[in-house]
């Protein structure tokens, strides 16, 4: 079953995400695809994630097709203007990708490449609006398409902000602009969640919680510290510093959070990022009580 | 106002590298507000390029710098001192060196660095404001320009780079996204924000540019 059907069957979804290598070789990123294969619905693959160069989320999405995986192709707005954003969409159909989840890109001057020109001549909303355009067999210039491609559109939402009505505002645009599901930063309270749920309540969507394993408490410092939208409790932060195998313990913070969220029924699913750690995706996922995704 | 910023000294000396006899210009208005290219910095420029060897054989402050037909009448009072001149050193913005560099009939190098349009928010404190991006904007978000302000340029809300209000990309500029939504929650005007913006018709941008009134 794909993302699609299983989102639309309201069963609990899982996806993961998955940086491509900086250099032309995928033999780890085929090798964690291969691990996690049968354990979830869907790969995220990144678009040059913290605009930093690497191999392209396309080739490495086109590779997640070859192995038999269904791939997210996030698509980002910081380098390319909206000729190439459609030329990558129609690619992308045209290589067997069906989900695309928009983004409008980190800044370049976070990256690694910090003299480059961002591009931003399309946000997150407009990425949508183009993937939606297209579906209707036009581009944006209303030229009529030789094949028209079907895509299961997503994006982005921040949950801990401040306003947050003003995220929830953001994400009622993606919605009318084509997003059917949403995957969000990374969330370690649950009670957080909960009122952000609140204020999302009535938007027709499916969400899917982001989960990042955290691996020592000066990782937990660092995000709270340096990362928009991510908080994490000092009480984490402390369960990890006591602990003695910190790695296991993010793992096992990390499995607790999905399951209270399973067990209280909060959303759709959930989207876990390793950040440079997938091979401890099938780990957690292991620890977890979800039913096999396949 | 087009904010102006003086070159590195090393950068101006080697672009009059061979030339002895200098003339220089100002502006009597952005650059002077700048501290960039008044009298009082003309004369300091004038002292340290006769400290390098130099001969200055003239100034003046135009009035102002990007104003053809005034430039060219001007400068053709400065006639003498600008035929004993191998080179002119101009000190306004990139559009008022330009002017002058139209106009004269030796090379003219400039002095400054054009950083924005911007506002003068005290002496000395300037801060980009408009990017002139050919429609305007401020309509529709409590006269804070996202084009600007934010450093996506984002149209339909903010990124999730925010922080405490903050941009993400330097911490010490405003969220234009969060500025503007509490203005116009203020004003009871949020429904604004609801609208989808489309792309944005960057044709209206397309360089260079010219407008001619009454067409």
């Amino acid at each position: 079953m794909g993302l699609a059907q299983k989102l639309e069957s309201g069963a609990f979804a899982v996806t993961a995400e998955m940086a491509p290598p900086k250099g032309t070789d995928f033999g780890r990123f085929k090798q964690c695809a291969r691990e996690v294969k049968d354990m979830v619905d869907a790969v995220n693959v990144t678009d040059f994630q913290s605009a930093v160069v690497r191999a392209s989320s396309l080739g490495a999405a086109a590779i997640l097709v070859e192995e038999g995986l269904e791939p997210v192709m996030q698509i980002t707005g910081r380098d390319r203007n909206r000729i190439a954003i459609q030329g990558e969409l129609l690619s992308a159909a045209a290589l067997g990708i069906k989900n695309v989840l928009a983004l409008t890109g980190d800044h370049p001057s976070v990256g690694d490449h910090p003299q480059a020109k961002g591009v931003f001549d399309m946000d997150s909303v407009n990425i949508l609006q183009t993937a939606t355009t297209l579906m209707s067999g036009k581009d944006l210039a209303g030229n009529t398409l030789t094949g028209t491609p079907q895509f299961f559109l997503g994006a982005s939402v921040t949950p801990v902000y401040d306003p947050i009505e003003l995220q929830v505002l953001k994400m009622k645009k993606k919605v009318n602009a084509g997003a059917r599901f949403f995957q969000t930063q990374a969330v370690y309270d649950i009670e957080l969640f909960k009122k952000f749920l609140e204020a999302a309540r009535g938007i027709d969507t499916k969400i899917l919680v982001g989960v990042i394993p955290l691996k020592s408490p000066g990782m937990a410092n660092y995000m709270n510290k340096n990362v928009p939208g991510i908080y994490v409790p000092e009480e984490i932060i402390e369960r990890l510093r006591k602990s003695q195998d910190k790695v296991k313990e993010g793992l096992k913070i990390a499995a607790e959070f999905i399951n209270e969220i399973v067990r209280q029924k909060l959303c759709d699913g959930v989207h876990i990022m390793a950040i440079g750690a997938e091979e401890n995706v099938p780990v957690l996922l292991e620890m977890c009580d979800l039913k096999r995704a396949a | 106002m087009v904010i102006t910023q003086p070159k590195p000294f090393s950068d101006i000396l080697k672009f009059l590298e061979g030339k002895k006899k200098i003339f220089i210009t100002g502006c009597t208005l952005c650059a002077t507000s700048c501290m960039t290219g008044g009298e009082k910095e003309i004369l300091a420029m004038k002292e340290q390029l006769e400290k390098e060897g130099k001969e200055v054989t003239g100034y003046v402050v135009l009035d102002p710098s990007c104003h053809k037909l005034q430039t060219r009448s001007t400068l053709k009072k400065y006639k003498q001192a600008l035929e004993s001149a191998d080179a002119i050193l101009c000190m306004a913005c990139g559009d008022g060196a330009q002017t002058v560099a139209e106009v004269a009939s030796i090379p003219v190098y400039p002095a400054n660095d054009t950083m924005f349009i911007g506002e003068v928010e005290r002496i000395g404190h300037f801060s980009e404001a408009c990017k002139a991006c050919g429609q305007c904007e401020l309509g529709w978000t409590a006269g804070i320009c996202p084009i600007t302000r934010c450093a996506k340029s984002l149209l339909n809300g903010p990124c999730g780079g925010s922080k405490d209000g903050k941009c993400e990309v330097n911490p010490e500029n405003d969220c234009a996204w969060v500025l503007i939504y509490n203005k116009l929650k203020e004003s009871n005007e949020l429904e604004r924000l609801l609208e989808i913006k489309g792309p944005k018709d960057y044709s209206k941008a397309a360089n260079p540019r010219r407008v001619t009134v009454g067409k």
